[in-house]
């Protein structure tokens, strides 16, 4: 899968709270979630995402709270997925798991300017800056998180394993 | 010869059913409990039901689910997702359903009913589930659908934590407690400091710290980016369970040799009551150098801060003084149980009488979601755990972090204000 957009580059520590305020976390549907994207952060980004574009960011991004509809409102959003130097690690999961493809590549982050186009490909984890034309490597997930993916998520897995278990008689 | 083992990963090698393991290993875990409140449970249950072959939780008595954030609900969004709740913990029989009224905030309310334990492992659908690593048990935060997949198998994935370790020696200073030590701990090790690891507290401070200041620590934790923080189990830990009716628990220790990818050690002979400033938990400063900044509410509560000793050190500072005409001051016990006790040792009276509010629980304002939202430039000093850009309300607003004492005084000062200053500034 080939991700393809504009960047749309942010610093360091950007929290779940401001990728969706906890004012909009009784909405669980992705498109009303994603009108309220990044609002607190950059009230312009829900007016110049355009579906496909992705966030590029410092280290730590998505830290606080364990809110799954950050991930959701990204997607919802139009977002197709989020380079960083690094993530917090609830926002990593929850990425894994609502199939939002998020990739750790910290020399990426540094030769990428906001408005770049960008394309990612998200099998081979490589990032390629089509305004400058430089290629950056990101980090590989871990086989059993690539298996979990390519399982189709965490939900699929959970399948496989209730149809293991042994028939109670 | 077996490997040594940190606390962590001694829990999580025996629910994994492992002689041992080491951090970066991949295992899949068997779960003590698994919590959600509205806002998690909502997301979850609905993912639940996408699952082939799961019509039933695994272990209904392995669930817990808490209303908390946005109640009672504020809204008919609000009370949708605690309806969508309240019957699948009726369909599923999930016992361990928390109505308000009877709960209160889960990570105040679960400790307090002896449903987390020293050894067990716990998740939940809200970041701090990190708190029960009070009781020295393997406690984490995940999202909802980490919770829909625990619902129907009772295990999950996670990659084994490197451990660091913070020895805290020295004494505690007048006024100084938990808060203030996670604040310091925080700045000392950044926001992501201990992302994906484990903190283990330790040394001769801790062992002195009532098991409020442990919560406390513990559920700050992930504001360093940690998987999980733990304390080690002791004739306090023990004193606690006892008086909870916890029973049936597997104490670990950490192994001499046991190895930490780093070891902080903190003289707390040095600290004073400690405030953080937005809009990161690492933004530390004293509290007696903020005096120049003006307040415009007070938060205290919350699953930080929303134990009963919490509620005796607001009520100290506050007993025989009056709310600065300036201010809001805004109480929340975390529990039914901490509300009646509050009522039952008179602070109620003194909280009422200085010109306070004094809600039932509810995580409400830390969250901005009800009970004490702000306007654009306000700002709340506040017990609750993040100070984050918009946390409590308006973009424009400000959030600064502090234990129970300071927020009391500086409710009655007006002003950021260290209990020791407001002797001085307004005698009770």
């Amino acid at each position: 899968m080939i991700l393809r957009g504009t960047a749309h580059k942010y610093g360091k520590n950007v929290d779940t709270d401001v990728i969706i305020p906890g004012r909009y976390c009784n909405l669980i549907d992705p498109v009303e979630l994603g009108k309220h994207a990044l609002e607190d952060l950059d009230v312009n980004f829900i007016k110049k995402v355009k579906p496909g574009d992705l966030i590029v960011a410092d280290t730590n991004f998505g830290c606080g709270s364990s809110r799954e509809v950050a991930a959701v409102a990204l997607k919802g959003a139009g977002v197709s997925g989020v380079v960083a130097k690094s993530f917090a690690r609830i926002f990593y999961r929850n990425c894994i798991n609502t199939g939002l493809p998020i990739f750790e590549c910290p020399e990426g982050v540094d030769g990428i300017s906001d408005g770049d186009k960008i394309t990612v490909d998200a099998d081979s984890g490589v990032v390629t800056n089509e305004t400058s034309g430089k290629q950056y490597k990101s980090t590989q997930l871990p086989p059993f998180m690539q298996e979990l993916i390519e399982m189709g998520g965490l939900l699929r897995y959970v399948e496989r394993r209730l149809s293991d278990k042994p028939q109670v008689a | 010869m077996a490997r040594p083992m940190t606390m962590t990963e001694k829990i999580l090698a025996a629910h994994a059913g492992k002689a041992e393991l080491a951090p970066g290993d991949i295992v899949s875990i068997t779960l003590d409990l698994v919590m959600a409140n509205e806002l998690s449970a909502a997301v979850a249950i609905t993912e639940f039901r996408k699952i082939k072959g799961a019509t039933r939780v695994h272990d209904p008595e392995k669930i817990a689910l808490v209303p908390s954030h946005f109640t009672p609900n504020k809204d008919i969004a609000t009370a949708t997702l605690s309806t969508l709740m309240r019957d699948f913990a009726k369909e599923q029989k999930i016992t361990n359903y928390f109505e308000v009224g009877r709960g209160g905030i889960e990570h105040v309310v679960l400790p307090e009913n002896g449903m987390v334990g020293p050894g067990e492992t716990i998740i939940g659908g809200d970041s701090h589930t990190t708190t029960y690593g009070g009781i020295g048990a393997f406690a984490t935060g995940v999202g909802s659908t980490d919770i829909a997949a625990a619902f129907a198998i009772g295990e999950m994935w996670l990659r084994v934590p490197p451990s660091l370790k913070v020895v805290y020696e020295g004494h505690l200073r007048p006024y100084v407690h938990g808060k203030d030590l996670i604040l310091h701990t925080i700045a000392e090790i950044g926001v992501d400091g201990a992302t994906y690891a484990a903190i283990e507290f330790t040394g001769p401070v801790i062992k002195e710290l009532p098991m409020s200041g442990r919560f406390t620590m513990a559920n700050m934790s992930i504001e360093a980016g940690a998987k999980n923080g733990i304390f080690p189990v002791d004739a306090t830990t023990e004193a606690y369970c006892a008086a909870v009716g916890k029973k049936n628990y597997t104490i670990f220790r950490a192994d001499p040799d046991a190895q930490y990818t780093r070891t902080i050690t903190i003289d707390c002979s040095k600290i004073e009551p400690q405030v953080a400033v937005p809009f990161l938990p690492e933004n530390q400063k004293n509290a007696s150098d903020l005096s120049d900044i003006t307040i415009s509410q007070a938060v205290i509560g919350t699953c930080t801060n929303g134990r009963i000793e919490d509620m005796r050190q607001a009520a100290e500072i506050l007993k025989g003084r009056k709310v600065h005409p300036d201010v809001r001051a805004i109480v929340i016990p975390g529990s039914q149980k901490v509300y009646m006790q509050c009522i039952k040792e008179g602070l109620a009276e003194i909280f009422v009488e200085a010109g306070c509010v004094l809600s039932t629980p509810t995580c409400g304002p830390c969250v901005g979601g009800h009970m004490g939202v702000l306007s654009a430039g306000e700002r709340c000093i506040s017990t609750t755990n993040r100070n984050f850009r918009g946390r409590m309300g308006h973009v424009q607003s400000e959030v600064y972090l502090a234990g129970p004492y300071v927020a009391a005084a500086s409710a009655i000062a007006g002003h950021i204000c260290g209990p020791e200053q407001l002797a001085a500034e307004v005698p009770a």
